[in-house]
């Protein structure tokens, strides 16, 4: 009895985790390219969370309708914000980049904290509490089906990479950044075309969030240390090593809140942090720089 | 001291002076509000400049600063709270302490080459698992908060740090011109200099025989320990400590600000930036509340945007360039 409710702890925590993964992917790929540390992440993530929110509640889109249009909205929010104010920001230094962009931080919450108030705001799927039951797991159906598409999500990111010209042209930037411009890459054109596709990866994993968390200012500081944490334990620019540290802070995440308080979650994620950052400073699947 | 006196200009001793008679007369004159102000101030001031010991001047971005606050606000707390043991003595074991856990990031840091961004979460990673500890851990009053209890009749009792507005003003000042001061001596110290040193480049600062890690672990310290003195401070001035506010992540972000903005690496940086950004946050609070746009958020968006165009316009911060314009500078032979 008491391993199938582990076993249910577990699943439950590998599920969340593959959403974690898909939005701390986004800022695997931004800092693996562009290297810039995009600390309103979360930020970015929460409104996501939010346009879920109106859209489900005003016009009853369901999020997974909504995931693909909010990652292309997102994706040219992206663009745009690496064209208009990051890039003359890209190569400066760090504390620099992290002024900006905690500005912004600071500026988001605080609008969507007038817009909405302090309150979280649910989103009642009317599929929130089917669930499937498979031998003795019984797993939450909005949970399977985000983790589900979170996973395809990031599938197809990774065949954009690896399969198309594009991908291969970012690859290049981020491999040999000079050998790049040399043989007449846009750079520019090329980190404005990461930066968005890490949006993207923020607005689907706002939109399948919220059958995890109620969306709530609160949310966005802790997601973004959260997509730093699952990141830095993963390895940074390492793709399978985001949804691997995803996974493992989801776990982390779940069984603390099991087997000690769900206050106490996140102190075993920073725990795991310090760990990985002392034993194997690069994370899990990250190469030496 | 007599050499940093000499080597200022003349123009510069006249405005350090009139400030610190303005400063030291300013009690006489404001009203308890405005004080209240410059308290603030000067305790941004003094947190910045510990801060910006470590990130100005040695190189080592620290994101998790409210930690040492923490730590010197509750050591200093409870001390006399269970002891009776008053804040000027207090404020020994605060700074060991916070040096202490200062040591053991720079340690584990420094060791195992964690640097930049990685070593930035790493000093978040532990502030924000102290605070989740403190929240969870009973002897502390845990999520309820610690306080320090108002007794009316020690009131008046400065060796204790009990008293009114005034006396923490001065305290307040008396902490931001020492932090001045050390700055300065450092600076022009052997250790200031290959804090530079490791800064600008590592490796040619090892190539010239600089223990690196010593100076990144003397600057984690000095500045852990500087950090808790505020945070000693800090208690006994507000009377209470609750884990979700001293240690949190928009605390230390708040403590950086001031430094940023007014300038890197620089003895009055940490000041002017205080003196800019707290009260133009405070008067963000007064227009907006007179505009009927009551919301603490709005205070927070123009926060957010002076951020923003600062660091677009002046990303050294305010300080070099205010010093060329006032001639302060000494002219290069």
């Amino acid at each position: 009895m008491t391993f199938a409710i582990v076993l249910n702890v577990l699943a439950e925590g590998v599920l969340t985790g593959l959403v974690y993964g898909l939005m701390a992917l986004g800022l695997s790929v931004i800092f693996g390219v562009v290297r810039v540390v995009n600390f309103a992440h979360g930020e970015f993530t929460v409104i996501a969370m939010y346009a879920t929110f109106v859209l489900f509640q005003y016009f009853r889109l369901d999020p997974l309708v909504i995931l693909l249009p909010l990652a292309a909205a997102f994706f040219v929010i992206g663009y745009a914000l690496q064209v208009a104010i990051i890039n003359p920001f890209v190569g400066r230094a760090e504390h620099e980049q992290f002024i900006l962009l905690v500005g912004l931080a600071i500026i988001i919450v605080n609008t969507l904290l007038m817009i909405f108030g302090p309150d979280a705001r649910p989103v009642l799927l009317p599929y929130a509490f089917d669930s499937y039951a498979v031998g003795p797991l019984i797993v939450d159906k909005p949970r399977v089906l985000s983790a589900f598409a979170a996973l395809v999500l990031a599938a197809a990111l990774f065949g954009f990479f690896r399969f198309t010209r594009t991908g291969t042209a970012i690859r290049a930037c981020a491999d040999n950044l000079v050998g790049a411009a040399v043989v007449g890459l846009n750079v520019k054109r090329l980190y404005a075309f990461t930066f968005g596709l890490g949006m993207a990866c923020v607005g689907a994993a706002g939109a399948l969030l919220v059958a995890i968390a109620d969306a709530s200012p609160s949310l966005a500081s802790t997601y973004t240390l959260l997509a730093f944490i699952i990141v830095i334990v993963g390895g940074l620019g390492s793709m399978a090593g985001a949804l691997l540290g995803g996974v493992l802070i989801g776990v982390s995440e779940a069984l603390a809140g099991f087997f000690f308080l769900p206050s106490m979650k996140s102190m075993f994620s920073f725990a795991l942090l310090i760990v990985v950052l002392v034993l194997r400073p690069r994370g899990l699947l990250g190469r030496r720089a | 001291m007599i050499v940093l006196w000499k080597e200022t200009t003349a123009r510069a001793r006249c405005l350090i002076a009139v400030v610190l008679v303005l400063l030291v007369g300013a009690p006489f004159v404001a009203d308890r509000y405005t004080l209240s102000v410059l308290t603030l101030i000067l305790y941004f001031a003094y947190v910045g400049q510990a801060w910006n010991l470590m990130m100005g001047y040695a190189g080592q971005l620290s994101l998790g600063h409210a930690l040492y606050v923490g730590l010197g606000g509750y050591v200093g707390a409870l001390l006399w709270v269970w002891f009776g043991i008053g804040p000027w003595l207090g404020v020994f074991p605060a700074m060991l302490v916070a040096a202490g856990f200062g040591a053991a990031i720079g340690w584990l840091g420094f060791r195992f080459g964690i640097e930049g961004v990685y070593f930035a979460v790493l000093t978040i990673a532990f502030a924000e698992f102290t605070r989740i500890a403190c929240d969870n851990i009973g002897f502390t009053g845990g999520a309820g908060g610690l306080f320090i209890p108002y007794e009316a009749q020690r009131v008046g009792e400065w060796w204790n740090l009990r008293g009114g507005q005034f006396l923490f003003y001065y305290v307040a000042l008396l902490l931001a011109a020492a932090a001045v001061v050390l700055t300065a001596l450092l600076a022009r110290s052997r250790l200031g200099y290959q804090w530079l040193a490791v800064r600008e480049d590592q490796e040619a600062a090892r190539a010239v025989g600089i223990d690196v890690f010593q100076a990144k672990m003397l600057a984690v310290v000095l500045s852990a320990a500087m950090t808790a003195v505020g945070g000693v401070f800090y208690a006994f001035y507000y009377g209470n400590l609750f884990p979700a506010q001293v240690f949190d992540i928009g605390r230390s972000i708040e403590l950086i600000m001031a430094p940023i903005v007014g300038g890197l690496g620089t003895v009055f940086g940490p000041v002017v930036g205080a003196f800019l950004l707290t009260p133009v946050g405070e008067l963000l609070i007064a227009l907006t509340s007179k505009l009927g746009f009551d919301h603490p958020g709005a205070k927070a968006v123009f926060y957010g945007l002076i951020l923003m165009v600062i660091i677009v316009l002046r990303p050294t911060g305010i300080w070099p360039w205010l010093a060329r314009v006032l001639g302060l500078e000494k002219s290069r032979k």
